[in-house]
């Protein structure tokens, strides 16, 4: 009997303090890519604090913060190729708008509106799954139509930390496994899942090492850094790409937020957890390494945050000021051809918004 | 022409579908090297490949799963899972994704698969193997849900079913697999779904049912002619979505309505045919609208099917208790 390998690599590049403590990747020796980086990392998180503000003034529905975990969802998409597929959980807004999903469209999905998922940019992106870890089967048969089409495409799937108890995600990978398709998983290990703690949700030691049951490459990687994520998740890629099928990504980061603006952490966290976290956080560890490296300032850093404050308040009033749906768009869509049952419930729904009966 | 059983009906429909699009992918458990174990995809792995017809592992959620992401690409997959007793874990991909794909998307992404499934008794399985979970599906905003009740009619429907932009699941009524030859045509021709057919003519009482009641019924039909009473048998074929009008005109012209279905009566299919005529046609009716279904208990183990199973005396005595209605 073959013996199974249950050590599982971890990466980091950058040590929270931004000092270099592993091999630079060759995307992070070109300056302009660490800013793009930095830069979505900083968008990211001004769209989360404007949602925020817009959830608790009753102006956008409940909201799920990435708050801490940017680096995971940044990382991820950026080591994507446009043509790639991200099946994201719901908390990938930096890695989704890196895919050039808008500000906007993010903002009308949380505002309650479907056209937020119709992405304009990422055509063949899945839209979030709320439902924990049922779209992991999805990203295998999206993986797999590559592969029959003999493309050089990968799909990207992402989860919680939660959702590796899901059997949903063991079926997807198992299979995954058996069929060598092109997906790649990362997981979003943010330590909680609600309010249950990482130690609740396995007796694993490692979420990677759930990659051994289903005979696949699975390692962690320090999800507060950006540039390991990316690292790692591009290596993923490319042995996708080549043929070598899936990887399981452990991307272990820390939610610094509620759940969602419905949550209140509080009642079943210390503060202290969270105040010990801070400060492996993701953005100051990058912004720490830009400085160091002479690339960055605080000039910049201002320039930086306005040029964002600016993009996010202009998406937010485009939301603001984009009319609902009217009622006959709930009808369209839910078949390709509506039935004549919806052709009637349409016309009654559309008369009684008109003030008929 | 060909004489084929229903199981071969289906079989050659995935045949030819296999042919004329390059799209078609066929995956589920034992379905490829054995053929299925009804041997629906007999002989499809040999003409395709194991590219295009998948053995998967056990794992029916991901079944689902996978083919909601082939079909988000532009593929057609045609899943089987090998029970219905089996298809309930998929109800979450069914309810959560396949279903809502192209609304919540705004129809950027779509879901053109067709989950198909074995169900319904009177085969002598074991237990798990033999229910009907037709009103389940129907309830589902989305999805289309489809009942074939000859080798003919589950060619033509399976054929739109696949060819089609949305997800259906079609349901294969077990009993009927290998019950009777009839000639089909393996012309390509699709049998459009959402429409009822109309099988048999008749002035007096509509009878209205699908799958494998439809033989019930008809043989109802058969001794009613008898007794000088007109019975018109509606094929529902397409329970979701229904075209109701085909049923709403026979009642207009009968007056009378006998529904038959196997599954339980509380929350069966039947339920949603009744309120359609109730609210539509009551002004047609004769007389009480008449439910033959399966009772509201478990499916019973083989021994007792029998005593669970509507047969052609219960269809007979609610058309007859409809006509001596006044």
């Amino acid at each position: 009997m073959a013996d199974a390998a249950f050590a599982n690599s971890s990466t980091r590049v950058l040590d929270p303090d931004g000092k270099l403590v592993g091999p630079l990747p060759a995307f992070a020796r070109d300056p302009g890519e660490l800013v793009r980086l930095y830069r979505a990392l900083v968008l990211t998180r001004t769209f989360d604090t404007k949602a925020i503000a817009l959830q608790r003034t009753g102006r956008l529905g409940t909201y799920a913060s990435s708050l801490g975990q940017e680096a995971v969802s940044v990382g991820t998409a950026a080591a994507m190729q446009p043509t790639d597929v991200l099946l994201p959980s719901f908390r990938e807004h930096g890695g989704q708008l890196w895919r050039g999903v808008t500000l906007k469209e993010l903002f009308l999905f949380w505002g309650g509106d479907e056209r937020g998922n119709d992405f304009a940019g990422p055509r063949a992106d899945f839209p979030n799954c709320l439902p924990v870890g049922s779209h992991a089967p999805h990203a295998v048969g999206v993986a797999l139509a590559f592969r029959l089409r003999g493309e050089r495409r990968a799909a990207v799937c992402v989860i919680g930390d939660g959702a590796t108890s899901k059997g949903d995600v063991a079926e997807a990978m198992n299979m995954a496994g058996v069929w060598k398709v092109p997906a790649v998983f990362v997981i979003n290990n943010n330590g909680w899942a609600i309010s249950v703690p990482l130690a609740k949700q396995t007796a694993a030691v490692t979420l990677a090492q759930k990659a051994v049951a289903a005979g696949i490459p699975g390692e962690q990687v320090d999800g507060n850094d950006v540039i390991a994520v990316r690292s790692v998740v591009e290596q993923a890629l490319a042995r996708a790409r080549q043929g070598d099928g899936p990887t399981l990504i452990e991307a272990v980061t820390y939610r610094l937020c509620d759940h969602t603006t419905a949550d209140d952490a509080s009642r079943y966290r210390d503060d202290g957890e969270v105040s010990r976290h801070w400060p492996a956080e993701p953005l100051v560890r990058l912004r720490n390494f830009l400085t160091q490296s002479g690339i960055w300032d605080k000039s910049k850093e201002e320039a930086l945050l306005q040029e964002c404050r600016r993009a996010v308040e202009q998406a937010a009033d485009d939301y603001l000021a984009t009319p609902p749906q009217p009622p006959a768009a709930m009808f369209e869509n839910v078949y390709a051809d509506p039935s004549a049952d919806l052709i009637e419930q349409r016309d009654a729904a559309m008369s009684r918004a008109q003030g008929g009966t | 022409m060909t004489e084929l059983s229903l199981v071969q009906a289906i079989n050659a429909a995935l045949k030819r579908a296999m042919q004329e699009d390059a799209g078609v992918v066929i995956l589920g458990e034992d379905v490829g090297v054995d053929g299925g174990v009804f041997r629906a995809t007999d002989g499809l792995m040999q003409l395709y490949g194991g590219q295009r017809v998948l053995d998967t592992p056990i794992a029916e959620a991901a079944i689902a799963g996978v083919s909601i992401g082939l079909a988000a690409q532009g593929f057609h997959p045609v899943a089987e899972i090998q029970f219905s007793g089996f298809a309930y874990s998929c109800i979450d991909q069914l309810l959560n994704h396949a279903s809502r794909l192209r609304t919540r998307t705004r129809g950027r992404l779509s879901c053109p698969m067709v989950l198909r499934m074995p169900a319904g008794g009177g085969i002598k399985a074991v237990e798990h193997h033999s229910e009907s979970p037709d009103a389940m599906f129907a309830h589902i905003p989305g999805l289309k849900v489809v009942v074939p009740s000859s080798p003919t009619r589950a060619y033509g429907l399976l054929l739109s079913a696949i060819r089609g932009s949305d997800p259906v699941v079609f349901l294969e009524p077990t009993r009927l697999y290998r019950a009777a030859r009839e000639e089909v045509s393996d012309d390509g021709a699709g049998l459009p779904l959402g429409r009822c057919l109309v099988l048999r003519p008749g002035r007096d009482v509509t009878i209205v049912s699908w799958g494998a009641m439809i033989k019930e019924a008809i043989e109802a039909a058969e001794v009613l002619a008898t007794e000088d009473v007109g019975a018109e048998i509606i094929d529902v074929a397409t329970l979701k979505p229904l075209d109701s009008a085909t049923i709403l005109d026979s009642v207009a012209r009968t007056g009378r309505l006998v529904i038959v279905h196997e599954a339980p009566m509380t929350c069966g299919y039947g339920a949603e045919i009744a309120a359609r005529v109730a609210g539509r046609g009551l002004t047609s009716l004769l007389a009480p609208i008449e439910r033959v279904t399966g009772f509201d208990t478990m499916m019973p183990y083989p021994r007792t099917e029998p005593h669970y199973m509507p047969n052609v005396g219960d269809v007979l005595t609610a058309a007859r208790r409809s006509m001596a209605y006044t």
